[in-house]
């Protein structure tokens, strides 16, 4: 286009001048979003850890809630940690060999069209949202029995589903098919070469996509505040009562008139936070060392 | 390991490839059967949701979507309002968080120097796991404060002509139910779009930028319309995720329903969020039921959205597979 204008010799430069400023500009505007991105989890985790941590003492750990407690009586939230742990436990129980069998089946035996089926559900189950999933357990599990920490469990065990067996899938089709072939070609059977070669072969891989998937659910809170809410304080591990647990602490608290309890939201999401980063930055250890170790079998 | 010893073994037969072993059939009957599990999980949910909104799906019908107010004394229900809030919070955050995770994800992707890449990366990966509980906390706290004193009225001072930002009243308001629901999609488009660009063949670009184009009609040029399919899945996905998050927004939009107010200082109420703050004080069966109409609202949204999503990603990789 510019064919026809070309006589006029200072103007390509001026253009082309232009032209390299909006670039610049544009660069400019990409850093400046990436700074805002990493500011925001900065300016998060920062107020986390300044709020939370002059509420934070062992006490937080080791003892329960008072109601109506005078100044001066220690309290805590090891009902809430306590509940966490046996609810979380028991999802990951639940959905970390479901999670791995779904994958050997998409992975090892369905023809093209059940694994295209198979993995569009599990998309769509972990698209729906965590409070949906809340409503359908309360209405299979809590509905006529009461809550339990065990529907939480189920709650958060249908959570982790999608998200254990896309991770499996990932890293079983990672696992070389020569592999495969030196085990049957040996006379293994199909199930011995799947779960003594293949599986041992991926299980980096598989533990760091629970790990995120264990990360991912600890924080939930919709699912339990509908199964598992609680009126007692005392400490409970029988997952067949209600169970209290951190994240429905943190929301709780945070709506709370007492200032003590806004801190002792701030110190439980503190602790939440900084469980959830080691075991976000453990899973991405994880993925890289099982992610060498197969690039070197291959 | 004896059975594999075609010496020792009578009931082998060489060369055959259609013997059936047991420990075969019994894996492949317990896996498939943890398949179909979980197809059977998804329609359980949508059956258990249904069958718990009936009673208001029968007494409301489709008049539960279009009418307004909730009022459990004359136990008439409608989720109206609740749409409205929905639709203009997670459209909100939709319209703040996609040009800043496009810019973040070219960042990642284009720009960033190869020390900075991948810890930029981590970071913005670690935004997206933060619990939506703890960032609502902040949203209470620091957030919420934070707008009301400084950024609300000066929108109000100078878009106040537009009805959406009218005077700013709470610190629990609508807008900062949108910044909230932003931070958390962020992460979401962000990542999905950087490996989109990634995906981007080099010699196209080297390409655009060998016939003199800067870098950044490279990516207006080449990057964008390669991927705009995917950039659009990547923000329906995180539309998705804004329209069905509870607890985050029911802790810093007020929870107080203002109709069809559009003044996004004021407070509201959104769908998955009424359904958090309401479920505990349910008062009858009605309110149950009409609670779980919500929740079939929401769960039709997002099989509708993620399904789209889908559709639109496997016909993508569909073509690309394809070109390769």
């Amino acid at each position: 286009m510019s064919s026809v204008e070309i006589p006029a010799l200072a103007r390509p430069n001026d253009r082309l001048r232009r032209r390299r400023l909006v670039s610049r500009g544009m660069e400019l505007l990409a850093w400046l979003a990436a700074v805002i991105g990493v500011g925001i989890l900065v300016v998060v985790v920062y107020s986390v850890a300044r709020r939370g941590a002059s509420a934070l003492n062992l006490d937080l750990l080791t003892k329960t809630p008072v109601q109506f407690a005078l100044p001066g009586v220690k309290q805590g939230l090891a009902n809430a940690f306590v509940g966490s742990l046996v609810i979380v436990a028991l999802a990951t129980a639940m959905a970390l060999p479901f999670g791995i069998l779904v994958a050997i089946y998409v992975n090892e035996f369905a023809a093209r069209r059940v694994k295209n089926a198979v993995t569009l559900v599990l998309d769509v189950l972990n698209g729906i949202p965590a409070i949906v999933i809340g409503i359908f357990v309360y209405g299979l599990l809590v509905l006529g029995r009461g809550p339990s920490g065990f529907a939480g469990s189920f709650a958060l065990a249908i959570l982790m589903l999608p998200l254990v067996a896309r991770s499996t899938i990932e890293v079983l089709a990672l696992v070389p098919n020569s592999l495969r072939e030196a085990a049957l070609g040996l006379g293994a059977p199909r199930w011995r070469t799947t779960l003594g070669v293949v599986l041992p072969q991926s299980v980096g891989g598989v533990l760091t996509g629970a790990t995120l998937a264990v990360a991912r659910v600890s924080g939930e809170t919709a699912p339990l505040l509908l199964c598992s809410s609680i009126v007692g304080n005392q400490i409970g591990w029988n997952p067949s009562h209600a169970l209290f647990s951190v994240p429905l602490a943190i929301y709780e608290y945070s709506d709370s008139p007492d200032p003590a309890d806004h801190a002792r939201a701030w110190a439980a999401a503190l602790v939440l936070l900084l469980f959830i980063l080691f075991a976000s930055l453990g899973a991405r250890w994880l993925a890289t060392r099982s992610r060498r170790k197969l690039g070197r079998a291959r | 390991m004896s059975t594999l010893d075609p010496t020792t073994d009578p009931t082998r037969r060489p060369f055959s490839g259609r013997r059936v072993r047991l420990g075969d059939l019994i894996l492949q009957a317990v896996a498939g059967a943890a398949a179909v599990g979980a197809i059977v999980l998804l329609g359980l949910i949508g059956y258990k949701v249904v069958q718990g909104a009936k009673l208001s799906l029968s007494t409301f019908g489709l008049g539960f979507i279009s009418h307004v107010g909730w009022d459990p004394v004359h136990l008439r229900y409608a989720a109206g309002s609740l749409l409205f809030g929905t639709a203009v919070t997670s459209l909100g955050a939709l319209v703040l968080a996609t040009p800043l995770a496009l810019a973040i994800a070219l960042f990642l992707s284009e720009l960033a120097p190869a020390g900075i890449r991948g810890p930029a990366t981590a970071l913005i990966e670690t935004l997206a796991a933060i619990p939506s509980v703890v960032i609502g906390l902040w949203g209470i706290f620091v957030l919420g404060p934070l707008l009301q004193g400084h950024v609300d009225p000066a929108l109000h001072s100078v878009l106040g002509f537009i009805p959406l930002f009218g005077p700013a009243q709470y610190a629990s308001n609508i807008f900062t139910a949108i910044v909230v629901l932003t931070i958390m999609i962020l992460p979401i488009i962000a990542s999905i779009s950087r490996e989109l660009f990634l995906g981007v063949p080099a010699e196209l670009k080297e390409a655009a930028l060998g016939l003199g184009a800067t870098r950044w009609e490279m990516v207006r040029g080449v990057i964008l319309p390669y991927t705009r399919s995917g950039v659009a899945a990547a923000m329906i996905l995180g539309l998705g995720r804004a329209l069905g998050e509870a607890i985050a927004v029911a802790q810093v939009i007020g929870a107080f329903d203002n109709g069809f107010g559009w003044n996004i200082f004021n407070t509201g109420d959104t769908i998955a969020a009424k359904i958090a703050v309401q479920f505990l004080n349910v008062g009858s069966p009605s309110e149950l039921s009409a609670l779980f109409y919500l929740a079939l609202i929401l769960l039709v949204f997002s099989l509708v959205v993620n399904f789209a999503a889908q559709l639109i990603v496997r016909r993508l990789a569909h073509r690309q597979g394809l070109a390769t």
